[in-house]
């Protein structure tokens, strides 16, 4: 049934994604596909993939943006704002809008660790659960008529055929620069829920009443630039040099 | 929202089919006459025409009964289910006006009730979503329950008129007061999504609003994807404006124009059954456009990762 579970999952497996680490290099992107295309359900197809209008069904996008503090300057002359590389990916939601909107039950959120699937033998394709997701976390794949989503690597998580290190979601394992963790936030000891506790971890959209299980560590706070150049040393004054800069400084004083 | 068309089609022709069944319904019309025989032909019609249109966007149509089994939770599945019940009193009704020239009082009203709840389902299923703010308001099922209603008292009297019935006058009445009262609802539905703050912005669906304020720098990726194309529809503010006045002039000042003209004594009924004709088709135009821009102007909440806000903006 499309109904969400009444009581709260046991577990609450999700991802915690840390904006302060992630570099933008697309390996999380790439990985996810790789791994999805050869997994859990029909391939994630793509059309016209070597033409000139290439799309395709991915489950993971990384986007670019760039926040302008009050008082900021453009980017790329020297100012204030920063850029902040975002994964987004499903967000396996507590309150999750894509389920209960099925009309054929192929959509259902697992009873026992909260993760958001799809039934693609009973998926008509109509559509309506990427329309309910205000995240885009869903998207239709043209060939096989079905829509797909981030299955937090079922067919990793749980695989005892595979080393416990790679038991972990695709995009979890392949990332460079550790930006990404998989782990149970419903147990307030896990490593997840604990790195949420210490950095403030986020909801998405928090007012479209998701409540979304992934959360986001914001980045960490930076020194204004303006801040870190009044330490340097002014171009002309020499009296802080010591011992051969300072021989140096007297002798080119001299000539 | 992308207007796709086969939505559009199944939303116009089935309101204006579920309108018609649902004042065939009661009763008002002749049952001996031939024009009254046709309109539950066409009543059906446009109801079976419209469903089969809306399998057509479909992904895997040949799992559609499928859509059956969730009534619980989904609205679409709601309103298949109503779809198929409502098919049973509007046959048994439209049997009893075709072969046996007599009309059932039960079926009827049972039809009508049962036209009317299809067609509230059908609104809300966008009414429900939550992430498409111009949609998530009340307004949208009294906006589609008004023009369906609408619709078919113009179908009907179209009829009644056809068949030289009483009843054409005062359908013709009714159908210029629903009108009105559809459009003034559409006017408010339409000035609330001019007026409305977006529930969610590039700052909350980043998280990042504490920073500062977000914009987009680069997409996921170069070209365009399902989400762009199926949420990320844009239509320039200037044209909206006029196709909202074309859809008010064909779909409401048009028909009105025509039903008074109806009105007026000493008409011959041939006349009045073209002029009503007439309307009715205008009225059909009217409505397409409207569904059109009920897609078209509609905003996706998606669209705060795509640089949205920036987007609505720029007329294009």
């Amino acid at each position: 049934m499309t109904s969400l579970p009444a009581l709260p999952t046991p577990k609450k497996l999700g991802l915690v994604i840390d904006l302060d680490v992630c570099v933008g290099c697309h390996a999380c992107v790439v990985s996810c596909k790789e791994w999805n295309t050869g997994g859990y359900g029909s391939a994630l197809s793509d059309q016209q993939p070597y033409g000139a209008d290439v799309s395709g069904a991915w489950l993971n996008r990384i986007h670019t943006f760039e926040i302008m503090p009050e008082s900021g300057e453009v980017v790329g002359e020297a100012g204030e704002a920063r850029i902040v590389h975002f994964p987004k990916s499903c967000l396996h939601c507590e309150e999750a809008p894509c389920v209960t909107v099925c009309p054929t039950g192929a959509s259902y959120k697992r009873l026992d660790d909260g993760i958001v699937l799809v039934d693609e033998e009973k998926c008509i394709g109509c559509g309506l659960c990427a329309w309910a997701c205000p995240y885009g976390a869903r998207e239709m794949d043209l060939a096989a008529g079905v829509m797909k989503k981030c299955t937090l690597c079922i067919d990793r998580i749980y695989n005892e055929t595979l080393e416990e290190v790679d038991r972990v979601p695709a995009c979890v394992r392949t990332c460079p620069s550790n930006a990404r963790h998989f782990g149970d936030l419903a147990d307030p000891d896990s490593d997840v829920s604990r790195m949420v506790a210490v950095r403030g971890g986020i909801d998405l959209m928090p007012e479209q009443g998701t409540r979304p299980v992934n959360k986001y560590l914001p980045p960490r706070p930076r020194k204004p630039l303006a801040a870190g150049t009044s330490s340097l040393p002014k171009a002309e004054n020499t009296d802080d040099a010591k011992g051969f800069l300072a021989w140096l400084d007297g002798m080119l004083d001299r000539i | 929202m992308h207007p796709a068309f086969s939505i559009i089609v199944f939303t116009t022709a089935s309101g204006m089919g579920y309108g018609l069944a649902t004042v065939l319904g009661l009763g008002l019309l002749d049952p001996a006459a031939l024009s009254t025989k046709l309109a539950h032909v066409l009543a059906l019609g446009l109801i079976g025409a419209g469903l089969v249109s809306s399998t057509l966007h479909l992904g895997n149509p040949q799992r559609a009964w499928r859509a059956f089994s969730q009534w619980k939770s989904s609205w679409l599945s709601r309103e298949g289910v109503m779809a198929v019940v409502a098919f049973v009193p509007l046959c048994i009704s439209a049997w009893s006006v075709i072969f046996e020239d007599a009309c059932l009082d039960w079926a009827g009203l049972i039809g009508s009730g049962l036209s009317l709840l299809t067609v509230y389902c059908t609104a809300m299923i966008y009414a429900s979503l939550r992430s498409v703010d111009a949609w998530h308001t009340r307004l949208t099922p009294a906006c589609y329950l008004l023009f369906a209603l609408a619709g078919g008292t113009l179908f009907a009297s179209f009829f009644a008129s056809a068949g030289e019935s009483s009843a054409a006058h005062g359908l013709s009445a009714t159908a210029i007061a629903l009108l009105i009262a559809a459009w003034v609802v559409k006017i408010r539905w339409r000035r609330r999504l001019k007026n409305l703050t977006p529930l969610s912005n590039p700052e909350s669906a980043t998280g990042l609003g504490a920073i500062g304020r977000v914009r987009l720098l680069e997409r996921p990726h170069m070209t365009e994807n399902y989400l762009t194309r199926e949420m990320g529809f844009r239509i320039a503010r200037k044209h909206a404006e006029k196709l909202f006045r074309l859809a008010l002039i064909f779909g409401g000042a048009v028909p009105i124009v025509l039903m008074v003209l109806c009105l007026l004594p000493g008409l011959s009924g041939g006349l009045t059954a073209l002029l009503l004709f007439v309307a009715v088709l205008s009225h059909a135009l009217g409505i397409l456009l409207e569904r059109w821009l009920f897609f078209a102007e509609a905003r996706h909440a998606v669209m705060n990762y795509y640089g949205g806000r920036e987007q609505d903006l720029r007329a294009v």
